[in-house]
């Protein structure tokens, strides 16, 4: 199944918690997984983490993919880890500023 | 997107943490969480939330509701005069108005910010969720009209929430962390703090109306590990450190300042009375949703044990921007000027608005902005500023920047403030024109001792015509120096 999205687009896990926010996405439709099942808007969980795609997303974190192409920010954490097209997306290693204001 | 992401996962993640503590008032997220839906149901309907009060638990409901809602948040300086406040109401369109009750008159209809908090739990209570709105116009904020007649800032949900997710780590701070909350609800850096606290996870302690022993205090009762200050309060709060022996604050460990230019005696001072404290330098401007370069703990102690000028001097620079953001200073030309030369400093990045309600956006065709700051940056991107573009003073065609000035004075040991703005010359159009406070105890030097001092440190072109003393000079209740105010107190024969 493709997703169509753009900037802004949330999308749930229907294996776990995890709910992701589309920052940057080619124009293209994209499989956008969260262990190993396909992400939908605001559907009822069903079922567990597919073995291989169980590693966990952390909210507040920004997952990429490897040539950066597209950026997701995880809203809330689950057990499930998430793929595009199936291939693995990271986390985007963020530099720590002091607080500012 | 939508800005209320932010209290949306921190409501998530962390639902009793306390959020803020603002007198008695003490809000977990979850309750601001919930208190904001009310609000978004309050505002519905294309209503603007208009906020004309002092800091207080309304501010942060009201600002969240009003982004679920799709309506712009509009908080407004609770000190001007009634005349300029009506004008500024009037500009606005259809709103609900929360004020403070010595705000209130008949000719308005509006609600005190307590109500407003009971009629948000009122709404909210069905626990029925209104409709979340796409994003567009989060925040206006008029500008301080220090330079002209107030202008509506624009910022939307995408700009500030690009700020957010760039400088803030979410859930970054310690369960047990508190910030000190001191700049009022309709400065940018008000707007910033509710948003990074709550995206940090960071417990928001506010205090309405600064003094020295007020901050100390609630610092104390409140367990305040940080605080974000304007110039002024800091040198307020050294000055109540050097009378008292310390602060006795042991919880406190970090202070941010930012908002106008730090004098270096006074960040200097506090470092060596706060040594445990790690101090971060904040540039930014309304137009760029806050913070857009940082001079960092580790910077500062860096410039303050260095042997090297160039490593010594970056004390009086703000930093580096923050990733994700671009910056270029450029001359008169547009080029790009070479490594420690002043030009017009330029950013470009998602964060960056730029845009009024009377002019749209100012942003040229490659998403450039003018920050009207001028600056220069040193070989490592140190970003140092040089006041305003607007303060050049153009003497015969010479641009002649007041703080090349001011700093040749700031040395002199009688002096404790000095400032150099534009009169009104027949011959050159705008000469110099100099405002002295001496310190207290001190003997005023002569004039001619000042402008001697000027001439052998710069050039006799930078020497004032005008020289005159004064017990204080006049600041904005953001510590935003009133030049303009000083240019008609030196034009005035008297």
């Amino acid at each position: 199944m493709k997703n169509t999205v753009k900037a802004g687009t949330k999308l749930d896990s229907v294996v776990c918690e995890t709910q992701i926010m589309a920052l940057r996405v080619p124009e293209e439709d994209l499989d956008i997984c969260c262990g190993g099942s396909p992400m939908v808007t605001g559907g009822a969980k069903q079922g567990e983490p597919a073995a291989g795609f169980d590693t966990g997303t952390l909210a507040g974190k920004r997952y990429v993919d490897e040539a950066e192409t597209m950026e997701f920010l995880c809203t809330r954490g689950g057990a499930g880890s998430l793929t595009v097209n199936g291939v693995p997306l990271g986390q985007k290693q963020a530099k720590k500023l002091p607080s500012s204001d | 997107m939508n800005l209320f992401l932010i209290l949306q996962m921190a409501a998530d993640a962390m639902p009793h943490r306390i959020a803020m503590v603002s007198g008695n008032d003490r809000l977990s997220f979850a309750d601001l969480h919930r208190l904001a839906t009310g609000a978004a149901h309050l505002a519905g309907h294309g209503r603007k939330i208009a906020y004309l009060a002092e800091n207080s638990a309304a501010a942060p409901v009201a600002l969240f509701g009003a982004a679920w809602a799709g309506a712009a948040y509009v908080p407004i300086n609770y000190r001007l005069a009634g005349e300029t406040t009506a004008a500024l109401l009037r500009r606005l369109g259809p709103h609900l108005l929360i004020a403070d009750p010595r705000q209130q008159d008949d000719s308005r209809e509006c609600i005190a910010p307590a109500a407003f908090i009971a009629a948000c739990a009122a709404a909210a209570a069905d626990g029925r969720e209104p409709a979340q709105a796409e994003g567009g116009i989060a925040v206006e904020l008029f500008t301080s009209g220090t330079t002209g007649p107030p202008k509506a800032a624009i910022l939307r949900h995408d700009n500030l929430l690009a700020y957010i997710l760039g400088a803030v780590e979410f859930m970054g701070a310690a369960e047990d962390e508190a910030t000190l909350v001191t700049v009022p609800p309709y400065h940018i850096a008000g707007i910033s703090a509710v948003l990074s606290s709550a995206y940090a996870g960071r417990r928001i302690v506010q205090l309405p109306s600064f003094t020295p022993e007020a901050w100390v205090r609630l610092a104390r009762e409140e367990q305040v590990t940080q605080a974000f200050v304007v110039p002024t309060m800091l040198q307020r709060i050294v000055a109540f450190a050097r009378q008292n022996g310390g602060l006795e604050l042991p919880r406190l460990s970090a202070i941010a300042y930012g908002g106008g230019k730090m004098p270096q005696s006074v960040i200097e001072a506090a470092m060596e009375l706060l040594p445990d404290v790690a101090f971060t330098n904040a540039y930014g401007l309304t137009e760029t949703s806050s913070t857009i370069a940082l001079l960092g703990p580790e910077d500062h102690r860096a410039a303050a044990t260095a042997t090297d000028p160039q490593v010594r001097r970056r004390i009086a620079s703000v930093g580096r921007p923050l990733p994700g953001l671009e910056i270029e200073v450029r001359g008169q030309d547009g080029a790009c000027v070479a490594v420690g030369e002043i030009g017009d400093l330029y950013v470009r990045g998602d964060q960056v608005s730029g845009e009024y309600h009377e002019t749209g956006s100012l942003c040229d065709a490659d998403g450039w902005f003018a920050t009207r700051d001028r600056a220069s940056c040193d070989a490592e991107g140190f970003l140092f500023l040089d006041g305003r573009a607007d303060d050049v003073i153009v003497k015969g065609g010479e641009n002649i920047s007041p703080g090349e000035i001011e700093d040749v004075l700031a040395a002199h040991p009688a002096i404790a403030e000095a400032a150099a703005v534009a009169i009104p010359d027949e011959e050159w159009g705008e000469a110099i024109g100099l405002a002295v406070v001496i310190h207290d105890g001190a003997m005023a030097p002569a004039t001619a001792e000042l402008a001697d001092l000027i001439r052998s440190n710069l050039r006799s072109s930078r020497v004032p015509s005008v020289i005159r003393y004064y017990p204080q000079l006049p600041y904005n209740e953001t510590g935003k120096l009133l030049r303009r105010e000083i240019s008609a107190m030196l034009a005035d024969p008297a």
